[in-house]
């Protein structure tokens, strides 16, 4: 029986090279730090010199991209072993990975590919959950992902994939509201309805970002401040989950710290305002 | 569909040159994911081979991205690795301009020592009880040494201090380049050909004396004497050596 993940309240940054000096030197408004988890999968140097150093200053949660957990293949035995490690060294706050599949064998495309919602699919993530929560030795936060194409076969819609998820493997959500967003928007469904439907007594994390239109899609940029309909369903989320960890995500064209710090701000004002519940 | 075979349809259709019709997912949305794959392993290339991609130019440079990512797909599970055998790429593309692919390995080298194992320099008090005539070197785990042609490494330089490149040009005598890692800091240093034979016999674990005897031979024997003993101190002075046991 795994220990559950209790609720973590605060705002929060991603740990980004150009900000590196100012984490490990300076008092920052963050109430914890998240990192890619595979950034730090390394071997030694300096990624993980400024990660311990960093850990020693603020809470961390480390948030993968190459876990591939819809993977029918199976989530990499190597991989696994490499995150452990990294759990092990960091003690985060949680793990997190996206609901989507990466690679199939030896291939590893580098993104994140959707997943049919189906019940095989659902079989297959409850199985890869399950050994990676055996091997980690913690529940884990999955995250529903922006997404550009849906499937014939889907027999049930994202968010109740996921409550059947949670139900059947005791893990944990980091729900990205701008996700919704772009998921809701290229695909035509309602992200409200969505926020509705998702379980939320398991939300622990929420992601906010930027997106761009694309030629006919939004597409999930990480580029841009967190736009007006993104804070407008923020603040529906966390009148619905109450106290989850925000973070914002930035990982193209990344301003100066400052920049984020205002917006963390103003994530923390949008949460005040929704009447969210205390922790 | 099973998952299996949408799973597999889907990556032919991310890999394919063309996609040939449209077995899972929409067009549309399937054309994002194609152009977020390559987009996102050219970024991992210009990111890792930054001096290359100064050196070639932007055009060329993505020319030679689009070529090898059309024939290596990523197997690692870390981007991190997606850089190992662009050099090879790029031989094939400029096989008579040596410079490009070397200005390549260099950036790949010094990569792989940014994020290479940690080890500490062998410490001064323990040079003091060593028995030379048994001493066998251990050098840091980042240490990569390759032969090298041309000025290479003075063009790299060159690029990184922000200053125009020296013109190509093949060097008088054939040398290698060491990349290594000291502290948190990605090094390099050219060496001359006992120097490289030097430290590939003690990396293959011979030992320091046996080393010196088979390098003695190599000219005068006075001069190759004090070059291996310049050579070792250098060693010991860049901090390649963890241990001497």
């Amino acid at each position: 029986m795994l220990d559950p993940i209790a609720p973590f309240q605060g705002f929060g940054l991603g740990l980004r090279p150009p900000h590196y000096r100012e984490f490990l030197e300076e008092d920052l408004d963050v109430d914890f730090v998240e990192v890619i988890s595979e950034n730090f999968m390394v071997r030694g140097g300096r990624p993980l010199h400024v990660l311990d150093r960093v850990r020693e200053r603020y809470p961390v949660a480390m948030h993968g991209v190459s876990m591939s957990i819809g993977s029918v293949t199976g989530v990499r035995p190597d991989y696994l072993t490499r995150l452990k490690a990294l759990v092990d060294r960091v003690d985060p706050i949680w793990v997190s990975d996206h609901l989507c599949w990466t690679g199939i064998g030896g291939f590893n495309s580098h993104d994140l590919l959707p997943l049919p919602y189906t019940e095989e699919a659902l079989a297959v993530v409850c199985a890869n959950v399950a050994r990676v929560q055996d091997v980690l030795e913690r529940p884990i936060l999955l995250e529903n992902p922006s997404s550009y194409v849906t499937f014939a076969d889907d027999t049930m819609s994202e968010q109740g994939f996921m409550a059947q998820l949670c139900e059947r493997t005791g893990c944990y959500l980091l729900l990205d509201v701008n996700n919704i967003f772009v998921s809701g928007t290229n695909h035509g469904f309602d992200p409200y309805a969505y926020i509705e439907g998702v379980p939320a007594d398991r939300v622990r994390q929420i992601h906010l970002a930027g997106h761009s239109q694309g030629r006919e899609l939004l597409i999930d940029t990480h580029d841009q401040p967190v736009p007006d309909p993104v804070w407008t369903l923020y603040e529906v989320a966390c009148s619905r989950f109450g106290p989850a960890a925000t973070m914002i995500e930035r990982d193209d064209d990344i301003p100066p710290l400052s920049e984020l710090l205002a917006e963390l701000d103003i994530a923390r004002r949008r949460a005040c305002s929704s009447g969210r519940r205390a922790a | 569909m099973s998952l299996l075979a949408l799973q597999r349809a889907m990556r032919d259709q991310i890999l394919a040159v063309e996609p040939d019709g449209v077995a899972a997912g929409s067009e549309r949305g399937l054309a994002v994911y194609r152009h977020a794959y390559r987009a996102q392993l050219a970024a991992c290339l210009r990111d890792t081979f930054s001096k290359t991609q100064a050196w070639l130019g932007d055009e060329a440079f993505d020319r030679a991205c689009q070529d090898h990512i059309a024939d290596h797909a990523p197997h690692s599970w870390t981007l991190g690795d997606y850089g190992e055998g662009f050099e090879h790429t790029l031989r094939r593309l400029y096989p008579r301009d040596p410079e490009v692919f070397e200005l390549a390995w260099l950036d790949w080298g010094l990569s792989r020592a940014f994020d290479g194992p940690d080890a500490d320099p062998v410490s001064q008090e323990a040079l003091a009880s060593v028995d030379w005539d048994r001493a066998v070197l251990h050098f840091v785990p980042t240490l990569s040494i390759s032969l090298v042609r041309t000025n290479a490494a003075a063009i790299w330089s060159a690029i990184a201090e922000g200053v125009t490149p020296p013109p190509a040009a093949t060097l008088p005598q054939p040398a290698a380049v060491r990349v290594w890692r000291l502290g948190l800091s990605p090094q390099f240093r050219t060496i001359d050909a006992l120097e490289r034979e030097a430290l590939e016999l003690a990396l293959k674990g011979a030992g320091f004396a046996e080393v010196c005897d088979r390098l003695a031979g190599q000219g005068d024997d006075g001069q190759s004497a004090q070059a291996l003993g310049a050579m070792l101190g250098s060693w010991l002075q860049d901090g390649l050596i963890t241990s001497i046991t």
